[in-house]
């Protein structure tokens, strides 16, 4: 569907975005990710036409950037960062605007500013000017410009900035919802938004790609290294060491100071590979006189494996 | 064209939500209709020569007024990101909001047909000077729009891009009065640069070509400066 191919953007002597490849599938749900100024923003501004790429290609279906803009402009909807919209127009009247610039009938414009207005619920607000909207208003407003069109892409940039937690979710919904049909690619840095999103992740660093995969791949692949964490009570760390340390998959056995009133042993397993050793663990506790009070396999959190991809190096 | 049709619509619309289109219409006619009948009955001539006279200066500071949000705004809120991703290409935007500009300085001229109705009464009115100034007028409005537009284009602080729109057209009214300072071997190039110069044979009315080839290649070079600088901006 979209073809991205070395794209690279500089300001003046910036490089903002640094020879940066990858394609989106029909029907995929892309999460963009990224620290501050890591050209998320800038990427899919050139995606979207606004900025000219100063180098590389950028197609969508058999159009090129380059050459027909405007036939691509037509099928992506797209809503910018904190959705700048014109303060003075009422919500109507800037969604009719829209409408006759994405040359839709008058006669089915009615019907989709409707549905338009359920869909983001923006029907009590329809008649305000938007200057006096509070940004969760403005930013459905803002994904009601975007869906004007009905487009086969939408993109959008961090859609849920500075929007209240039911907000939040409800925005995802609708987002799940068209998900299901169209292709998106949403640019974020809340890492729970990209696990409840989307399917792939593009990990930004320094205008360069640091990471594409989808998110189960991230997580497995990341890092190389996995944890099981142990607390029990009655026990010794030399014992533990002792008993554990047979075990091939086992790289090391620490022991973790936690500040408990009880004097439980906190331990911390260092593993070779994703391998379930839980049960050989487990009877190795079972056939000591240790009493077991936790027992967790670590899974590495997206935002450690950012952290990792993304780190200053 | 389509676009364009939209941007004007929602460009000229705009003026008359908010209060800009009302406050500039109403001082254009104070401003004019004060300066024209203070003298008037002293001339004792039925003719309006003193209200176009006074015009190119009146619109150096009021049609810069008018087009001083055209871009300044769009760039300061950030919805000319929204505008230039809509299916819409640069020259529509430009286009959309030149018209609408231009439309705005007709509908504030539309009530100073009052000036020649009511002094036809009065005595013999010759209307060829009167459609002459109206023509005249108007493509006066829309060189100074266009240089608006430019000077809009350049700054995202409407303030600054109204002085600096007001500064050009001033120049290029004035230019003409101040020949005296110029090289002998320029005089007829800055003469020909001025914009009252032209303006003033149209309001004779005599409608040279020369004059109206002045007015467009105006407009032309203000909307293409817009152009080339809202294109270097991406």
């Amino acid at each position: 569907m979209i073809h991205v191919e070395n794209l690279t953007k500089y300001f003046d002597d910036f490089c903002a975005v640094d020879q940066i490849s990858f394609e989106i599938q029909k029907g995929e749900i892309l999460g963009l990710l990224g620290p501050n100024g890591a050209g998320k923003t800038t990427t899919l501004r050139m995606l979207t036409g606004f900025l000219r790429p100063s180098s590389g290609n950028i197609r969508v279906k058999d159009y090129s950037i380059d050459e027909h803009g405007l036939e691509i402009k037509s099928l992506l909807g797209y809503l910018p960062e904190s959705a700048p919209l014109y303060h003075d127009m009422l919500v109507f009247d800037y969604l009719d605007y829209v409408a006759n610039i994405r040359d839709i009938k008058s006669d089915a414009k009615i019907t989709r500013l409707k549905q338009l207005a359920d869909l983001c619920g923006i029907n009590e607000v329809m008649h305000k000017p938007i200057n006096q909207l509070s940004k969760g208003y403005k930013q459905r407003v803002g994904l009601a410009h975007a869906m004007m069109n009905d487009p086969e892409i939408l993109v959008l940039d961090e859609p849920t900035s500075g929007l209240d937690p039911n907000q939040i979710v409800e925005i995802r919904d609708i987002i799940k919802e068209i998900g299901k049909t169209k292709t998106i690619i949403i640019s974020t840095h809340i890492l729970s938004e990209v696990e409840a999103t989307c399917g792939r992740v593009v990990i930004l660093n320094q205008g360069k790609i640091a990471a594409d995969s989808t998110t189960e791949a991230l997580r497995q692949g990341a890092g190389g290294e996995y944890f099981i964490n142990i607390t029990l009570l009655d026990a010794d760390i030399d014992s533990v060491r002792a008993a554990l340390g047979s075990i091939g998959q086992i790289l090391a056995v620490e022991e973790e100071k936690k500040a408990d009133d009880n004097d439980a042993l906190h331990i911390r397993l260092r593993l070779r590979s994703p391998s379930d050793i839980r049960p050989e663990i487990y009877r190795k506790i079972k056939q000591s006189d240790w009493t077991l009070l936790e027992f967790q396999q670590e899974t590495l959190s997206l935002e450690s494996i950012f952290r990792q991809l993304t780190k200053e190096n | 064209m389509r676009q364009i049709k939209n941007i004007f619509r929602k460009e000229f619309r705009t003026y008359f939500v908010s209060p800009i289109a009302y406050i500039v219409i109403s001082i254009f006619l104070l401003v004019t209709g004060w300066f024209f009948f203070m003298t008037f009955f002293l001339y004792n001539q039925a003719d309006l020569r003193n209200f176009f006279a006074l015009l190119p200066i009146t619109f150096s500071f009021v049609v810069p007024a008018v087009t001083m949000r055209l871009f300044s705004e769009e760039l300061n809120i950030g919805s000319y990101e929204i505008l230039l991703t809509l299916p819409v290409t640069s020259r529509d935007v430009i286009l959309g909001k030149f018209f609408a500009s231009v439309a705005l300085i007709a509908a504030m001229l539309l009530p100073t047909l009052a000036y020649p109705i009511t002094i036809s009464f009065l005595g013999e009115l010759d209307w060829g000077p009167v459609a002459g100034g109206y023509i005249g007028a108007i493509l006066l409005g829309a060189a100074f729009s266009s240089v608006g537009l430019f000077a809009s284009s350049l700054t995202r602080n409407q303030i600054v891009a109204f002085i600096i729109g007001m500064a050009i057209c001033f120049a290029l009214t004035l230019v003409d009065k101040m020949l005296f300072f110029m090289p002998q071997s320029l005089l007829g190039f800055f003469e020909y640069l001025g914009a009252d110069f032209h303006f003033q044979n149209i309001s004779k009315g005599i409608i040279d070509s020369r004059d109206i080839l002045y007015f467009v290649s105006v407009s032309f070079f203000g909307l293409y400066g817009a152009h080339l600088v809202m294109e270097g901006k991406n």
